[in-house]
């Protein structure tokens, strides 16, 4: 594991800010807030054309083949302008649950459509009361000859109201274990019986979702991978989904303290700039250890995908962890240097401090990649 | 997580270990040793033990034969500093000598003063202590008064240093002090090696909230100090301390990260054994998501000082991001002591030396110790007005900016 970027990365992470920082401008971001699909076709064709949809997607489907640390430096990036959009849905949950899920046929039907830009995608996970663990997965199906019919609902599905393509995890057995008889239906959202409901979150640059099944019916045929075996993949999914939160939440708490920093510089009380007062020279010290820290541990992550799987699913819950917990702490404590700006609607920082708190509670909150970290150490002794 | 080890680092480790096997101190292995207890003896333990390790090749690894060294990597240096750390029980006392004055020297120093010191820091002969903070110049170390006159071709020396710990069994010591009265604070400083057998240099140990006496005060009346005994410029010793305490901030991680390693399995151990409302404390919710917190910070330290030692590898100076470092180690320790004490309950309070003590009062001592890793070598304070500006470029406040 080598810190420092070869000098494509280099090239990569520095396009990718120069695009991000040139169309995804504050004025366009609260464009696409008020947008009920987040985003527009015209500029999601345009990513699709700097290849980015397809970046970990192998070039037999038409991907650049590139590892995830490569695509980490870009969701890095889109933290940075709290990008909106259906991007991290349809690239890191989708992609990656195709990519170790699907079979050859669909892996070559679905990854070719989302690298070219044609295909918006998402997973739809879980339910209500929230489990983060396969035993909150539910959603029923009642199987009449090849079909499928399908009954419950799916809570926070990102971006389903954007989407061509939902994967779901549906419990298609009962009476095993919570990790089995899961299986993924590939769900067109214009399918009969099938009602999506966009939720009023505070985040409205990631789009959350409520998905009604309301005895709709799927062939068997529309079923990512083999039926009753979808847990492992989804396991693998949340992993890489985790560690791609973190590189998000990375860029975005490292552009918070830049707001911070610069702030205290120039707003002047008492006649000095307030960034020479201790109280708030030592609150962007504090942001400046988090976020370096935080660099470490998700870029190691983002390494270990392909670097060292053995290490992965660790190194995932102790970013998403660490990682989380400075995004939310260095956007309330940029809001609160900011001082009354800072609780303006007309302010940037309310965007980062609600995407922090939005992604903080995706996959698995703190308490429960913890509590994964100790019964690891635990099954050690 | 290792660093991405070569195998011919990964033989080098193995045969320091094997060698470490054969050569550790066999007093070092008891139980006792684990608790700090006589400083002389283990004073002596050490210098015997560092001269076997500069015999056998295992000391200045990194730096130039010229000197003592063996001209091997700095990454062969790194594995030594972490394999001594975990296995050897004892205090090392090559923290400040190998850690601080050799590469201040290295960097700075005369080809003489290389020559002279550097050798004799490596086979154990000097023990050295570090004469930075008074009574006066704590945070505010810029403002120090021990003063030095040069008469003739020497300097003559007054004044009192504070907190200097081993200054009791310290052969030099790194001093700072102030050749210019007349101008400015940092421009008229000189940082000087100072030998504690002199004459004028008087000794008196401090007792610390440990009940024993680590650090010391040192008082200097009219001590004699050559002129070669500078280093680099007269009034330019301001920026020479500051090269030492980067350097103290970078090099002290290598041999934290694996003790904080063994206080965490420690912690572990503790609360798999101990027993509250009928079950192992390790069932319990709080602390299961107390510790592994702590196991989260110390990875990402661990992943920190990875970062740091690239750099260092990569040959470039280690700059002000080390305080970042300082402030990480020393209130993660902080942190782990206090976990340990809330899950001993009462039994926390117990010294060394009580039968019911848990692992003989080793956790209440490193309790209180871990309250001067906040203090020492820069409190968190300092170190986080230096990342905001030298690090944020923040400006300063009034008061210091004249």
């Amino acid at each position: 594991m080598d810190f420092t970027l070869t000098s494509e990365q280099e090239m990569l992470k520095n396009s990718a800010r120069k695009f991000l920082n040139n169309n995804f401008t504050s004025d366009y971001v609260r464009k696409m807030w008020e947008n009920s699909q987040g985003y527009e076709p015209e500029m999601w064709a345009q990513i699709a054309e700097l290849g980015w949809m397809g970046l970990t997607i192998p070039e037999e489907y038409g991907g650049l083949g590139l590892t995830f640390r490569d695509l980490g430096l870009i969701l890095h990036e889109m933290g940075r302008v709290v990008m909106p959009g259906p991007f991290f849905s349809t690239v890191v949950l989708a992609t990656e649950l195709i990519k170790t899920a699907g079979s050859e046929e669909q892996k070559a039907n679905y990854l070719e459509r989302i690298a070219s830009g044609k295909l918006i995608a998402t997973v739809a996970l879980y339910e209500e009361g929230v489990e983060w663990g396969a035993e909150g997965i539910k959603l029923t199906s009642t199987r009449k000859g090849d079909n499928y019919s399908l009954l419950g609902k799916k809570l926070f599905v990102p971006d389903a109201y954007s989407a061509d393509l939902i994967i779901v995890a549906v419990r298609t057995e009962n009476q095993v274990e919570a990790g089995e008889g899961i299986s993924l239906f590939l769900v067109d959202p214009q399918t009969e019986g099938v009602e999506i409901e966009l939720l009023p979150t505070m985040d409205q640059g990631r789009k959350l979702c409520a998905v009604s099944f309301l005895n709709a019916i799927f062939s068997s045929t529309e079923v990512l991978g083999e039926v009753g075996k979808g847990w492992s993949a989804i396991e693998t999914m949340l992993i890489r989904a985790n560690i791609g939160l973190s590189l998000e939440m990375l860029g975005g708490g490292e552009k918070v303290l830049e707001i911070a920093t610069e702030y205290a510089k120039i707003r002047i009380q008492f006649g000095q700039p307030i960034g020479s007062y201790q109280a708030i020279k030592h609150k962007c010290a504090e942001m400046l250890l988090q976020v370096e820290s935080s660099r470490s541990i998700a870029e190691y992550a983002a390494w270990t995908v392909d670097g060292n799987p053995q290490e992965v699913s660790k190194a995932a819950s102790i970013a998403k962890t660490y990682v989380g917990n400075m995004y939310r702490k260095a956007a309330a404590a940029t809001l609160q240097i900011l001082g009354g700006i800072g609780f303006s609607w007309e302010h940037d920082i309310h965007l980062y401090y609600k995407r922090a708190l939005a992604s903080e509670a995706m996959f698995g909150d703190t308490v429960f990649h913890l509590e994964l970290l100790a019964s690891r150490w635990e099954r050690k002794l | 997580m290792n660093l991405t080890m070569n195998p011919d680092d990964q033989a080098y480790r193995a045969k320091f270990l094997n060698w470490l096997s054969e050569n550790i101190p066999a007093e070092g292995t008891s139980a006792e040793a684990k608790i700090s207890g006589d400083w002389c003896a283990q004073a002596e333990i050490f210098r015997k033990f560092q001269r076997k390790l500069f015999d056998a090749g295992y000391a200045g690894i990194h730096w130039s034969k010229e000197y003592g060294g063996q001209s091997g990597t700095l990454m062969q240096h790194i594995i030594v500093t972490e394999e001594l750390s975990t296995n050897y029980p004892w205090k090392m006392f090559d923290g400040l000598s190998v850690g601080l004055v050799a590469p201040t020297l290295l960097s700075r120093g005369t080809e003489e003063q290389k020559k002279e010191f550097i050798p004799k820091i490596l086979s154990g002969e000097h023990i050295w202590c570090q004469g930075f903070s008074e009574p006066n110049a704590g945070s505010d170390l810029a403002n120090l008064s021990t003063s030095a006159v040069r008469i003739g071709e020497r300097y003559v020396v007054n004044g009192q240093k504070v907190w200097t710990s081993i200054g009791h069994l310290a052969d030099f010591c790194i001093l700072v002090v102030r050749t210019d009265p007349t101008v400015g604070k940092h421009k008229g400083l000189s940082y000087l090696l100072v030998d504690m057998k002199s004459p004028g240099v008087t000794v008196r140990p401090i007792k610390q909230i440990t009940g024993e006496a680590e650090y010391n005060e040192i008082f200097f009346d009219d001590v004699e100090v050559p002129f070669d005994r500078l280093v680099g410029k007269e009034n330019e010793g301001w920026l020479i301390a500051i090269t030492t305490l980067m350097f103290e901030r970078i090099m002290n991680e290598i041999s934290i990260v694996p003790k904080l390693q063994q206080t965490l399995d420690r912690l572990i151990d503790l609360t798999s054994n101990t027993t509250r409302y009928g079950q192992a404390m390790i069932k319990d919710p709080v602390y299961r998501q107390k510790i592994a917190l702590l196991q989260v910070e110390l990875e990402v330290m661990r992943l920190n000082q990875y970062r740091n030692l690239a750099t260092l590898l990569k040959g470039e100076m280690p700059g002000p991001e080390g305080s970042i470092g300082k402030i990480f180690w020393s209130e993660l320790n902080q942190r782990m002591q206090e976990t340990a004490m809330e899950i001993m309950g009462p039994y926390s309070q117990l010294l060394k030396g009580s039968k019911y003590a848990e692992d003989n009062g080793k956790w209440a001592f490193d309790f209180l110790r871990a309250r001067g890793n906040t203090i020492e070598g820069g409190t968190t304070e300092i170190q986080k007005n230096i990342i905001g500006e030298r690090v944020l470029g923040l400006p300063k406040d009034t008061v210091r900016r004249n």
